[in-house]
């Protein structure tokens, strides 16, 4: 076992260990006679980040909706901190749709007490902590202009502040980064974090594997309305085994049957898996058939690798064109 | 806010019902009071009152040209002469039943008259023409205008030869305030005024709720909405900030009629020639009679806004809106017929019907609080229509929940069925999930 694999086991471990923010089995979903989710299993740990990636149609936001309770799963249970029924807890939790929509006539400051007033916090209450959280994003001006007189990102600066206004323990973000431009995409991620690190069980879709990569402990790699892989981020990249990248003086010799079966050779270099023995074997049966070790590197899989693997080429092909696709 | 009011908010994990309601309405009743939707529906009554009014005065004068009857009289000079002036004696008792009676010009020139000929050749305008003497006088028209006039004719003829003219004794009068006949009427068209005020009312509403969860789906805010609250609390918060909203309009319009009343009560007495101080009061008497309008109408307009809500929620666009607003104005129209016709027809199995249809059952029973003076009647159909709105409200809220709240599903093969339309078969098996 490499030194990555048993930090990923631990790390399992450890998040099985912690009590549950949202626990689905089998849920499945049907419109119109089409399964739009196919059997879904998710536990994801409270206080975590948790992503559910996949492409566009995979059947994410109806993934959310029935663990938010807005649809029922025509099979399967759910249960967020333990309740069957998520809007009996509704004041502990905050979710911001994928299609983003507040009143247009209704001032700022307004639609984010209103937003906290839906799940249970008193309006003035909901004003005051909605001028806090506008000045902390530098967004204190625009609390007195309606909705329809700001910017696309400031509507959805608001919204997002409308969804924690309530100081939810549960976060539910469907596509958060979609139609953010760089700079409020980053803000955005530190959000996220600031919310786990106060103890806030974040859980977010998306299509982009690198915000999942940056920010999530576990992540749901969904397809096709099924769920293939749910674990943490860790384990996902290590069901793909490192790369090893050797480059040799020697080109040729007794030593190249030291290398593993898969290796390749691209131009000066080698390519192969890391031996589920190490690496320490090898490099002694290289420096005694005389390769001439000149460099040697190894890289981890990537989650997108590991998506690759798990997924399968035809749904990351889609992920990547539904990324290009200027969705975030 | 202090950690301990922090502390009771955390304790209360969710908003009653009720309290989510309340949310609902408190927004959309201030939303709605203060944008021009609100100016429309404040003005809309005066559509259908000018729109009446300038109807009425057009057909009323189209009336008035086109019913002039008047039968020629085509007799010898001295005939004609004695025909109308016993015309004008039977006149005052018999008012319209005798016809007006004049000469005709081309039959007084002395030529040959054809009277039959004079009629197929449509001259003139007059519905019969008398010709003849008095003794034995023929009348000549349509089948119709015959049946309508051989007899007056007749009448008028025989007073006209009467050696003894027709002694009339004048009758002394006695009046009554009412009679069971004349209450009755009086309370019939009470009935049919309130149920139309009502229907107007409700009709004036309906639009609004349409369009009222469609502009939500435009927002996008629906979802927020249902993933916060219960979606009947979401329809049941709509429909309250409506009628809400209706009790200000008709309380402004109460005013503005108060006030206008105030000013010119005497004017408007002596307009419409009614002494409103001593109209007939309901079966139930006013201020009961007052206070189930209001009762029925917000049942009225609960039931049927229920029902359009779930109607307009499947619309995403205002145009969507508007093709929906017809077939729902002319069910609307249906259910008021269906009332108003069973006015007249109390205890007859189709004012049952209408009574225990939920949706002309506050129309039903306003007529007969109208009509009649029971009221545990009143109890029991208030009782069966509440019961209706919560139902219509849930399965509504079901309705919208699967049939609107859904999402993409893009692409995806789906399951066969078998023939006997049992569900699909178990999915493979999936790779155990982690």
């Amino acid at each position: 076992m490499t030194p990555d694999n048993a930090a990923a086991l631990h790390h399992d471990a450890e998040a099985l260990a912690r009590p549950l923010a949202i626990e689905a089995r089998g849920l499945v979903k049907s419109f119109d006679g089409t399964r739009a989710v196919d059997g879904v299993d998710l536990s994801v740990p409270e206080g975590a980040i948790y992503g559910v990636l996949g492409p566009n149609g995979a059947g994410k936001t109806t993934t959310l909706r029935m663990l938010l309770g807005i649809i029922d799963p025509d099979e399967g249970v759910r249960r967020v901190f333990g309740h069957d029924r998520p809007h009996d807890i509704g004041r502990l939790i905050g979710y911001l749709p994928e299609e983003r929509g507040l009143y247009p006539a209704m001032k700022a400051i307004e639609a984010i007490a209103f937003m906290g007033a839906l799940r249970g916090l008193p309006l003035a209450e909901g004003r005051k902590r909605g001028m806090e959280l506008l000045e902390r994003h530098e967004l204190l001006h625009a609390a007195e202009r309606t909705i329809k007189q700001l910017s696309k990102g400031m509507a959805q600066t608001v919204q997002l502040l409308g969804t924690l206004v309530h100081r939810p323990r549960l976060v539910v973000l469907d596509e958060p980064f979609s139609g953010l431009d760089a700079i409020n995409q980053g803000k955005l991620e530190g959000m996220i974090r600031n919310l786990a690190e106060d103890g806030v069980t974040v859980i977010f879709s998306t299509h982009v594997i690198h915000h999942a990569e940056r920010l999530c402990e576990g992540v749901a790699i969904i397809a096709g309305g099924k769920v293939p892989y749910a674990g943490s981020v860790e384990t996902a990249r290590d069901r793909i085994p490192a790369q090893v990248r050797l480059e040799t003086r020697a080109r040729d010799g007794g030593w190249t049957a030291a290398l593993p079966e898969d290796t390749r050779r691209e131009g000066d270099f080698f390519y192969f898996s890391l031996p589920e023995t190490g690496v320490e074997p090898l490099l002694r049966q290289l420096i005694e058939g005389d390769a001439g070790i000149l460099s040697l590197s190894i890289e981890r899989a990537g989650l997108h690798d590991a998506f690759v693997a798990i997924a399968g080429e035809a749904a990351a092909r889609q992920l990547e064109a539904d990324a290009q696709g200027g969705n975030s | 806010m202090s950690v301990h009011d922090q502390a009771a908010i955390d304790a209360r994990p969710r908003l009653s019902r009720l309290e989510a309601a309340w949310v609902i309405a408190r927004r959309d009743f201030v939303a709605v009071l203060f944008s021009r939707a609100f100016l429309f529906f404040l003005i809309g009554p005066l559509f259908p009152v000018i729109v009446g009014g300038l109807a009425g005065a057009v057909g009323g004068q189209v009336a008035r040209d086109a019913v002039v009857i008047e039968v020629g009289l085509a007799m010898s000079a001295e005939d004609n002469a004695a025909m109308i002036a016993a015309r004008d004696e039977l006149a005052p008792q018999l008012g319209g039943a005798v016809p007006i009676l004049r000469e005709v010009p081309e039959a007084a020139s002395g030529l040959s008259f054809d009277a039959r000929e004079f009629m197929e050749a449509r001259r003139g305008n007059y519905a019969a023409i008398v010709t003849g003497t008095l003794a034995s006088p023929e009348v000549v028209g349509t089948n119709r205008q015959l049946r309508r006039w051989q007899g007056p004719v007749e009448l008028i003829a025989a007073q006209a030869t009467a050696v003894t003219p027709l002694t009339i004794p004048q009758s002394s009068a006695q009046t009554v305030a009412s009679s069971a006949a004349s209450e009755r009427s009086n309370r019939i068209r009470t009935a049919q005024a309130a149920q139309m005020v009502m229907f107007l009312l409700t009709m004036l509403l309906a639009g609004m709720v349409l369009s009222n969860l469609a502009e939500e789906k435009g927002n996008k805010i629906i979802e927020i909405l249902a993933a916060a609250i219960p979606m009947d609390a979401v329809f049941m918060g709509k429909l309250f900030a409506m009628l809400g909203v209706s009790f200000v309009g008709i309380a402004v319009w109460g005013m503005v009629g108060w006030g206008f009343w105030a000013l010119a009560e005497d004017a408007i007495q002596t307009v419409t020639q009614t002494d409103f101080s001593n109209l007939p009061g309901p079966a139930v008497g006013w201020p009961l009679f007052l206070a189930l309008g209001i009762v029925y109408f917000s049942m009225a307009y609960l039931l049927l806004g229920a029902m359009f809500l779930t109607i307009g929620a499947m619309a995403n666009t205002v145009r969507e809106v508007q093709t929906m607003s017809m077939p729902v104005t002319m069910m609307q129209l249906m259910v008021f017929f269906l009332a108003a016709y069973t006015i007249t027809q109390p205890g007859t199995a189709l004012e049952m019907f209408a009574i225990i249809f939920p949706l002309s059952s506050p129309f039903a029973m306003l007529a007969r609080a109208a009509l009649d003076p029971a009221l545990w009647v009143h109890a029991a159909a208030l009782a069966w229509q509440a019961l209706a709105v919560v139902l219509l409200v849930k399965g509504g809220s079901l309705w919208f929940r699967k049939r609107v709240m859904k999402s993409g599903g893009a692409g995806r093969e789906k399951k066969k069925r078998n023939w006997f339309g049992s569900k699909p078969s178990a999915p493979a098996a999936l790779e155990p999930a982690e």
